[in-house]
């Protein structure tokens, strides 16, 4: 057994893992962090992307023995129900998904997109998003969310709560 | 899916390292782990134990003094596409840096492991036979020097013998430069990448250095290509295609349920010529 110490969302852990255990499970199975989902589980489809130091990485071919003394960011770090980050927002807004599953790993990305390019063109982003697989969307909208995240995000707009975004009657 | 049991080590030196490799076979490197994971997971490499080199110190440098650069065996595959010194004076390699995989692999994969895991359909092998670079390797005894043309020998065949470490990779500055890819679709892999190297003479083609990977059991120098291309006019498409005819002539070209060995043949004749066209258009 390996002892691994890793701040995940800001939160220090120290667990004993086998060295064999991904990331990803560690994530999902030892701390119960069941945002990032296992999609193909061979480095594809980016379904497990989560942030290594700020960097957009592959849970599913990282194992958790690699990332002690690192910090972890995943979707449920990015953001929460009451105050969304402006990806989680521009996802919503302009209908950048539809089942949803590939949708935490592809927000997390776009973040580590729009950190290396702020301001992208739609052929940047579509190169960016190519570690993530969508079999809904035909990504049209998760083009049109980035773009807005990004127009948002440069504007450093003050983020709007969830109750602001709901539909009149719908709370 | 669950990788082999093995046991874990992350040495904090180089001499460390080697200490802990020394005298097993059944050790691996474990560098970004971009090819070595995922062949776990499927069980074709089970390593008895990883040593991780992630915390040595060094081996994540970029240096270039305006001539050679000497590039460590952890940058990753994103550090090369984003170096500015690199794409001005060795294009060929930033090229293939910025298309290898996707940008959460680029972020991962590192340029040592890639070299030392000897893939057939890998790009920088061809790169780095084009730029003629210098591998360094570390073992137990001291470091040794290998031409890339020695270092890749056969399918995921180096070099490296048991208990080295590839720390360095470094070659001269290389402005003409260039890698053109044939990229599968699903994988991102090479059906066939093409680097070349021109050394321009006015408008003409002094020396060229054309190296070809995916085609057959290792990248390859297309050398009766480069022997065409002596003295040709650098913007004359016509000439260049001409002498990239056969560029894969004498090579044993794979076939698989990707592509034939007649179509990958024909194909590094497609991409040997665009891989020219656009070195020339930076000379």
């Amino acid at each position: 057994m390996e002892t691994v110490n890793i701040e995940v969302n800001g939160r220090s852990y120290s667990n004993e893992v086998e060295p064999r255990l991904l990331l990803v499970h560690y994530l999902r199975d030892t701390l119960g962090l069941t945002g990032t989902h296992v999609g193909c589980d061979t480095s594809s489809c980016g379904a497990c992307t989560v942030l290594l130091d700020g960097i957009s990485v592959k849970s599913c071919t990282v194992f958790a023995a690699q990332a002690g003394g690192h910090a972890v960011t995943t979707i449920e770090g990015i953001g929460n129900s009451g105050a969304l980050h402006p990806m989680q927002e521009a996802f919503w807004a302009k209908h950048g998904l539809q089942c949803g599953f590939c949708t935490p790993g592809m927000i997390v990305s776009c973040i580590d997109l729009l950190r290396r390019n702020p301001d992208p063109s739609d052929a940047e982003i579509r190169a960016g998003i190519e570690g993530n697989l969508c079999r809904c969307t035909g990504y049209e909208n998760i083009v049109r969310a980035v773009r807005a995240a990004a127009a948002a995000m440069k504007a450093d707009e003050p983020r709007r709560s969830v109750a602001e975004l709901l539909p009149v009657g719908a709370s | 899916m669950i990788t082999a049991a093995f046991e874990y080590y992350r040495p904090a030196s180089l001499d460390e390292a080697l200490r802990l490799l020394g005298g097993r076979d059944d050790a691996k490197i474990l560098a970004g782990g971009h090819s070595l994971i995922p062949m776990m997971k499927l069980r074709l490499a089970e390593p008895a134990a990883l040593i991780d080199i992630a915390a040595i110190p060094d081996l994540g440098r970029i240096d270039f003094d305006g001539k050679r650069f000497r590039i460590g065996a952890l940058v990753t595959h994103a550090t090369l596409a984003a170096n500015r010194d690199l794409e001005k004076n060795a294009p060929a390699l930033w090229d293939a840096a910025n298309h290898i995989g996707d940008p959460q692999v680029r972020n991962r994969g590192t340029i040592g492991g890639s070299a030392s895991h000897g893939d057939p359909s890998a790009d920088y092998p061809s790169v780095l036979l084009a730029l003629g670079a210098t591998l360094s390797l570390a073992g137990k005894s001291g470091s040794r020097d290998v031409g890339a043309d020695a270092f890749f020998r056969g399918m995921f065949d180096t070099a490296l013998a048991p208990g080295e470490i590839l720390t360095t990779v470094s070659f001269d500055a290389a402005p003409a430069s260039a890698y053109a890819k044939y990229q599968h679709p699903a994988s991102g892999y090479a059906m066939v990448g093409v680097a070349a190297n021109l050394r321009l003479n006015g408008g003409t083609v002094g020396e060229a250095r054309i190296a070809v990977t995916g085609v057959g059991d290792s990248a390859f120098r297309a050398g009766n290509v480069e022997k065409a291309l002596a003295g040709a006019r650098a913007g004359d498409a016509d000439a260049i295609k001409k002498a990239c005819s056969n560029a894969a002539s004498g090579v044993d070209a794979r076939s698989d349920s990707q592509a034939s060995g007649t179509y990958r043949a024909a194909m590094a004749d497609v991409y040997a010529a665009r891989a020219v066209s656009a070195a020339a258009a930076r000379g």
